[in-house]
């Protein structure tokens, strides 16, 4: 579905190599945890795959097909990256959550409230928590409103930057629960590669373990 | 011939130099330790405003318009060039966006102005082209800078906000949407605030100047509120030219936001 060949990324205006090499594919119904020490180009890898950022060197494609030009906000749509600092738009929850469905590549959806509703009730909270301004959140609550923000709109691959770090461990528990009903509504259809630290959570939820070394080579384990 | 106005000698105008000593001795008596820089200050207004003056005085005289067009070529040049000396942040390719920006747009204004609106035997009749493109490019310059520095903070500041955009599916126009128009916003704002006030907080300059030369009031009126539309006008279009320039170069075909291209500039 996604395959990523010989793909490397340099530090802009230099020629050291952030990611080098990489080739990864993967496959409807991956649940794949990427592990690695700080800087191995975790982060860097997961931009590159939904090319947030130009790479350098090496291909991606997308179910066979290489992706250009405007194509990409569409890929993104199928591809989501969901950064590791929570970035929330001016507003309030409902309202960061609706906002995706103004931009054209999500023409003909609609936010869907009742939905969220049920997602935040499986979260431990209630439809007040939409009427809170972006201002008043805290860390772990912008993370959750990202979540939320990025499987409503149903990619087919997900890519969680350390969705999960800032969350205290109900609430970790919690979003890995989201993600496992979201993940199990089509299954054996939607994808997830996460970011993740945390031996425990990567053996929990994964069933593909990848790891980054320095020098931005990833092998899998 | 009398003359309208009363010409000055060299001697009035030393009269009025000699109050630079004001200044000087309330820095003294203050203590403000300025009175080097103002003495400088002095200096340059009196050698730069001669300058000009020689300058004119030689282009007035010649007349030609190849030397005309050349004088408002490098006022232009100077412009594009202060207008990105006051902004923030670089980027490659910020000077020629700023003097693409501003050479379009002032001299679209220029021409209208003395091909359409007033219009001047010849056209290039330095006594109005020089003037009327000096006060636009006066203007656009502001505009252009205020426009450029507000994107570079827009861009650096709200840089996480236009990435989830682009990471949720925005194009690059949907997802700078939002830093450009506020970049437009404030590039337009001093203009607008001078058509706000003209005429009631201060005369304006040209307005001024027309009054001293003997005009009619009504006559300088008249010419003040064409500049002031034109300026309008000319601010908008560098502004929006300008921002639209710095987009093209920060936001790639492929939708991406080339963030590491924008540079700090103390």
């Amino acid at each position: 579905m996604l395959q990523a060949c010989g793909l490397g990324r340099r530090k802009p205006g230099s020629d050291q190599w952030l990611i080098h090499g990489i080739c990864m594919a993967v496959r409807p119904g991956d649940r794949i945890a990427l592990g690695g020490p700080s800087g191995s180009g975790k982060t860097v890898l997961l931009r590159a795959l939904c090319l947030l950022d130009p790479i350098d060197e090496g291909s991606i494609e997308w179910k066979g097909e290489p992706i250009r030009g405007d194509a990409l906000p569409a890929y993104r749509k199928e591809v989501l990256y969901v950064h590791q600092r929570p970035a929330l738009l001016e507003g309030n929850v409902e309202q960061n959550l609706g906002y995706p469905f103004s931009l054209r590549a999500h023409r003909g959806r609609e936010f869907d409230r009742e939905r969220i509703v049920a997602l935040l009730d499986a979260l431990g909270r209630d439809a007040a928590f939409l009427r809170k301004s972006n201002r008043n959140l805290s860390g772990g609550e912008a993370q959750i409103v990202a979540l939320l923000r990025a499987i409503q709109l149903d990619p087919t691959v997900l890519l969680l930057d350390e969705a999960t770090t800032s969350l205290d461990p109900a609430t970790v528990a919690a979003a890995e629960r989201l993600l496992d009903r979201w993940w199990s509504e089509a299954p054996g259809e939607r994808a997830i590669i996460l970011i993740s630290h945390n031996p425990e959570q990567a053996g929990r939820f994964a069933d593909r373990r990848l790891h980054m070394s320095a020098g931005g080579t990833v092998s899998e384990r | 011939m009398d003359k309208p106005y009363i010409e000055l000698s060299y001697w009035q105008v030393g009269l009025a130099a000699l109050l630079i000593l004001v200044n000087g001795g309330i820095s003294l008596m203050l203590r403000l330790d300025i009175e080097r820089r103002l003495l400088v200050a002095g200096f340059r207004t009196v050698a730069q405003l001669l300058l000009v003056g020689l300058v004119l005085q030689w282009v007035f005289r010649v007349g030609r318009w190849y030397i005309i067009l050349g004088l408002l070529a490098a006022m232009t040049v100077v412009a594009g060039v202060s207008a990105v000396r006051r902004v923030h942040v670089r980027y490659p390719g910020i000077w020629l966006s700023s003097l693409i920006s501003i050479w379009a747009s002032s001299w679209l204004m220029g021409a209208l102005a003395v091909f359409v609106i007033v219009p001047v035997e010849p056209w290039y009749s330095p006594q109005y082209a020089i003037p009327l493109l000096g006060m636009i490019l006066g203007n656009t310059l502001s505009g252009i800078s205020l426009g450029l520095d507000r994107l570079g903070g827009e861009l650096g500041g709200s840089r996480p906000q236009v990435e989830a955009l682009l990471a949720l599916g925005a194009t690059r126009w949907e997802a700078a949407r939002g830093p450009l128009q506020q970049a437009v916003r404030t590039g337009m704002i001093p203009i607008i605030n001078s058509m706000m006030v003209a005429g009631v907080v201060s005369l304006p300059g040209m307005m001024t100047g027309q009054l001293l030369a003997g005009v009619d009031p009504i006559e300088a009126v008249k010419y003040q509120i064409i500049i002031m539309f034109l300026i309008a006008s000319g601010t908008a279009l560098g502004t929006v030219g300008v921002v639209l320039l710095s987009y093209k170069r920060l936001f790639n075909d492929d939708h991406q936001f080339l963030y590491q291209l924008v540079r700090e500039h103390p």
